[in-house]
């Protein structure tokens, strides 16, 4: 592993967020819409639902939460998207880059793009609503290392996906995230899933978090148990996507279509 | 006996019933510009991308500098570079933050040195700062070309790299490889659709016909034995042939 390499595709992401008005708005102006528009649907049904205690604070607590995993993933899947609109792979695997610095890069990105949309969120949401997103103490560091390392292991296996079907497969890039979003019980319990469903909800790291997040906003627990389910969770589904990834860029690599993805 | 910087051997890619490349076997020496010919699907770009460790082969090996490139793929690829016609850069970056990216990629020293000298060399400067989108053809032709020399490479693999200049450019280009190849010894594969190109640059000539090299040797060598009055007319004999 090289970090001058891994540098130099951070930099080259980092060119294009210099000029691109687009590339800016992803991170800046959409969550904060998000942030506008559900702060502002949560505020009207609070008025209107008093008997849930705390709804606001759950309810963006939860927003804020969910837009990280969401960029994270993002950050993940549309790095390699830029590759491929650029047709730029073959230039990149042409070269001594290996397929793991490749993946951190695309981790770098993930981590500066939850970064800034942290900050957008946490400030808006203080400014909009007067929440304070840092209500959930120092266990909101775990809860949101935990969500940006599902958000990986989403992005990972998406970008795999991508890889192996070409071009045709990139509306997973926006779409696959939203697969996990019922079953990671974002505004909701996981109680109040069917049974069937709690138990598909119940190895999805996420969930945890979201569980452990209410646990601490309600005063109702710790979120110890939580949390170590969270992180042995996300430990085998991002090893488990990373060796997909692996074994999908040397089916590509076999099969031809890696110098053909972009087409 | 000097060792040849690159060997390939029985070299074979099927994709599934369909063989693109069939037993393919050829050397490259230090300082030895090869020619790549053949008519389109012959497997020449298969060929180079297999050399590029992009497509795994079905079977036979590649050794450049002694190491084989199924296990030692990093070291030589550093030492390795290509342009295409057919490829492209990322085009939100300008030219001059396309090829910053590139020498950190290979981990250059002296990074500003290489690009302003190639930039030069390559008469690029009233481009530099242009979004690659706004390039002409020949324009990013150059580019790409650029990015090929600025890691002083080894071994060049060149896909039709005048394919879109004007006759000017392309001939300061072919200029610019000979000068490299004397002064560096650098090794190239080269192919083109030009024959007066491929007889003026290339020192032996390989042509492929439905993945089989069915002629090696120099240019002259082959235009002989196919009793041929140029290169050209070897190139359409083979390429009806092979469409029959």
């Amino acid at each position: 592993m090289k970090l001058h390499r891994i540098g130099a595709l951070v930099a080259r992401h980092l060119y294009l967020y210099r000029r691109s008005l687009p590339r800016i708005m992803e991170i800046f102006y959409w969550p904060f819409l998000d942030l506008v528009i559900w702060g502002f649907i949560t505020l009207y049904l609070a008025k209107y639902q008093p008997q849930i205690p705390g709804f606001v604070t759950f309810f963006l607590g939860a927003l804020i939460l969910w837009d990280m995993l969401f960029r994270s993933q993002q950050g993940i899947t549309i790095s390699f998207l830029e590759e491929l609109w650029a047709r730029n792979l073959m230039n990149l695997f042409a070269s001594p880059l290996t397929p793991g610095e490749f993946l951190s890069a695309t981790i770098a990105m993930s981590i500066f793009k939850v970064t800034c949309v942290s900050i957008v969120m946490g400030v808006c949401a203080w400014l909009f609503y007067d929440y304070n997103v840092l209500v959930m103490g120092l266990w909101l560091l775990p809860f949101v290392l935990n969500l940006v390392v599902t958000g990986w292991s989403i992005g990972v296996f998406t970008t795999s996906l991508i890889m192996r079907f070409g071009q045709e497969a990139e509306v997973l890039a926006w779409s696959m995230v939203f697969l996990f979003q019922p079953i990671s019980c974002v505004f909701y319990p996981l109680d109040v899933l069917p049974t069937w469903l709690k138990a598909v909800a119940w190895v999805n790291p996420a969930a945890h978090v979201f569980e452990g997040m209410r646990a601490v906003l309600s005063g109702s627990g710790s979120p110890v148990t939580n949390l170590i389910w969270a992180c042995g969770l996300n430990g085998v589904m991002l090893l488990a996507m990373i060796a997909w990834f692996y074994k999908t860029f040397a089916h590509c690599k076999v099969q031809g279509s890696l110098v053909r993805v972009g087409e | 006996m000097t060792t040849p910087v690159l060997n390939v051997s029985n070299l074979r890619k099927s994709f599934g019933e369909f063989t693109a490349v069939d037993d393919v076997s050829f050397n490259i020496m230090p300082g030895e510009i090869l020619g790549l010919l053949g008519p389109n699907g012959a497997g020449k770009t298969t060929t180079m991308h297999m050399l590029l460790g992009l497509i795994t082969p079905t079977s036979g090996s590649i050794r450049m500098f002694g190491m084989e490139l199924a296990t030692h793929r990093e070291q030589i690829l550093q030492q390795v570079n290509f342009s295409s016609t057919y490829i492209s850069m990322p085009l939100a970056l300008t030219v001059e933050e396309n090829l910053w990216v590139v020498a950190r990629l290979y981990g250059l020293p002296d990074i500003r040195r290489r690009v302003d000298d190639i930039v030069k060399k390559l008469e690029m400067e009233e481009f530099r700062q242009k979004i690659t989108r706004k390039l002409s053809s020949g324009q990013m032709t150059r580019l790409t070309l650029a990015k090929a020399f600025l890691t002083e490479p080894k071994i060049l693999f060149l896909d039709e790299p005048t394919a879109s200049l004007d006759p000017d450019i392309a001939h300061k280009i072919r200029a610019l490889l000979k000068e490299e190849r004397r002064s560096s010894g650098l090794s190239i594969l080269y192919t083109s659709h030009n024959m007066r190109e491929m007889e003026e640059m290339s020192d032996r000539i390989i042509f492929l016909q439905r993945g089989k090299i069915v002629a090696e040797g120099t240019a002259q060598e082959i235009v002989t034995r196919f009793g041929q009055a140029d290169l050209e007319d070897v190139f359409l004999k083979i390429a009806r042939d092979s469409r029959l």
